[in-house]
């Protein structure tokens, strides 16, 4: 409980360095209003949405204000679709989260078995396999991927459509570019955890009392491993989301990260605004989420 | 398997790292043609190999017959320069923090390391694309944008290091004798820190050059005329069914100089690292 309390209160800092970071980059800009209203808008037009805007008042007032209409979900009116952008944000929300969720689910699977794989057969060929191909993974970058399986997948072979969001065959090549983003670093930290953990004094004597060695494996040592693999998806989740933007834009799947990227070519603020906020609230809210299922499998993170 | 270790790994890497830098230095040596040259005449060559190849263009042209290995050769210097200053700044700023956090403790040390718990929940990629949209992307933008995103794994090692090297009978004999908190932080914890975080650095520097690639193809790094690997592979994709290889050989190039920044740092990490020299 006290655990629970003390991780609770960690909650908003992250969200208040967000909000403030962005606070102090938008006002370093210069003038918003002139981002606003365009070139050949006239001076009263200006004074009218300074005043909206609330700047005309000092930069105390004007961060409580920010905060204020942040608090209420009020991000201001996208540019380009001359809608509240909290609502467009949030309508591409829902396609953001399902590829996440695949990816992140391939590649814990993927790399849990790679790395239990790995520890198993250690220094034979599985390992050195495995191994190899994580650190190719890791030197892979993920747009290059997502383009070879496009090339190989939609354009030669024609089996799978190159880009959009349908049926479960649109979901396949974003799945993997996203979670290969991810699965090396998942081997590698399992193998470790797995070899430490087979090195500890009760999976001898779990062995000395008759366990066979895929007993000892499944019931002493995995337990007791998988601790290191679930901070590490706390971990990723800052770099999941930075290969989902990347993974949106080459499959044009109809995302937040894609939202984002073209929102700043048209240099639509508001939606860039709604956007960052939203996927820091996401990211907060997922590592919660993870530190709560860690001290739920792990009595020492909750009595520490 | 154990040919394939920290020896080998750090040759190869070694290899292709020194190799790469090299054709970076002397781009406009190694350049047959002048990477920003279009010629209209010359659109969409395939490289030498394939049956309509010239050794005119040994890699082939692009969309506006800019020759395609002068774009590559030239575009080395920039993820090279963005991934190495970058590295610079983020080990620069993080290990400062993490050697004051654990040699000062009490209230430095929470207010730092509670700030660095709390940035690391923040995503790069949103820092990123904040700062982007805001001042657009240039060279100095790239690095400080990359470079204050990855600071905070210094800081935890920076802190964890120093909090059990102050301890140490050398560090209490230099303050003993009069030496006063920046003296012992610079001359007596941080060399002994340095092994650890060369092999840290190293392996970020890697990540650093994927990051500036993957901002440049999303269109977030130099604006497009510039001859950057992530500006080539965004411009090949548009034209896959024409010319393949466009993008595949920008990837190759990437893929390149990345996995030999990795091996590098995994054979260091195998070498310098003694507590995990055993687990290979």
């Amino acid at each position: 409980m006290r655990y629970l309390l003390r991780r609770l209160l960690l909650v908003p800092v992250p969200l208040i360095l967000v909000i403030a970071f962005v606070f102090v980059v938008l006002r370093l800009t210069g003038d918003p209003v002139a981002i606003y209203l365009g070139l050949d808008a006239t001076p009263e037009q200006e004074e009218v949405l300074r005043a909206e805007l609330h700047l005309d008042q000092p930069i105390p007032m004007q961060f409580a204000y920010f905060l204020w209409d942040l608090l209420h979900g009020d991000f201001g009116t996208s540019i380009q679709f001359k809608q509240p952008a909290m609502e467009i944000v949030g309508e591409r929300l829902g396609s953001t989260l399902q590829l996440l969720a695949m990816g992140l689910i391939a590649a814990i699977v993927l790399g849990v078995l790679g790395g239990v794989a790995c520890a198993v057969w250690k220094d034979r060929v599985p390992d050195f396999v495995i191994s190899i191909l994580a650190v190719a993974g890791q030197s892979m970058p993920s747009f290059w991927l997502g383009i070879l399986l496009i090339q190989l997948f939609a354009l030669d072979l024609g089996w799978l459509p190159t880009s959009g969001q349908g049926g479960w065959e649109h979901m396949v090549l974003p799945t993997i570019t996203l979670a290969t983003f991810l699965v090396p670093n998942f081997i590698l930290v399992t193998r470790i955890s797995v070899l430490e953990t087979a090195r500890e004094q009760f999976v001898t004597t779990a062995r000395a009392r008759g366990a066979g060695p895929a007993r000892a494996l499944w019931r002493h040592v995995l337990p007791n491993a998988i601790n290191p693999v679930v901070s590490l998806i706390g971990l990723q989740l800052g770099r999941l989301m930075g290969g989902a933007v990347v993974t949106e834009s080459i499959f044009a799947w109809p995302g937040v990260g894609r939202l984002m990227v073209s929102a700043i070519f048209q240099r639509d603020v508001p939606i860039v605004i709604a956007a960052v906020f939203i996927v820091a609230v996401t990211i907060v809210a997922a590592n919660l989420l993870v530190d709560l299922v860690q001290a739920a499998i792990d009595p020492r993170i909750r009595l520490r | 398997m154990k040919w394939f270790g920290p020896r080998l790994k750090i040759q190869i890497g070694v290899v292709l790292v020194l190799g790469m830098c090299l054709i970076a230095v002397f781009a406009n040596v190694l350049a047959p043609h002048d990477p920003y040259a279009q010629n209209l005449m010359q659109r969409l060559k395939p490289p030498v190999w394939e049956v309509r190849g010239t050794w005119a263009h040994p890699l082939g042209t692009d969309n506006f017959g800019r020759d395609l290995l002068s774009r590559l050769i030239y575009g080395s210097r920039l993820s090279i320069v963005v991934g190495l200053l970058a590295m610079v700044v983020a080990l620069s700023f993080g290990t400062m923090l993490g050697l004051v956090a654990g040699y000062l403790g009490g209230r430095a040390e929470q207010v730092i390391m509670r700030f660095a718990d709390a940035y690391q929940a923040i995503p790069e990629i949103l820092l990123a694309i904040v700062i982007v949209a805001v001042f657009g992307g240039g060279v100095t933008v790239l690095i400080l944008v990359l470079g204050f995103a990855g600071w905070e794994s210094y800081t935890r090692v920076a802190f964890n290091l120093t909090r059990s090297l102050r301890e140490r009978a050398f560090v209490e004999a230099a303050v003993a004798s009069g030496a006063g908190g920046r003296y012992v932080m610079w001359r007596h914890i941080l060399p002994q820190m340095s092994p650890v975080l060369t092999v840290i650095a190293t392996l970020q520097v890697g990540q650093l050059i994927l990051q500036e690639t993957a901002l440049s193809f999303l269109g977030l790094g130099l604006p497009p005329p510039t001859a950057t690997w992530g500006n080539i592979l965004a411009e090949g994709r548009d034209r896959l069914l024409v010319a393949p290889w466009i993008a595949n050989l920008a990837g190759v190039a990437i893929v390149l100089l990345v996995l030999g920044v990795n091996l590098l740092g995994n054979g260091l990490r195998e070498t310098l690292d003694p507590r995990r020299a055993d687990r290979r």
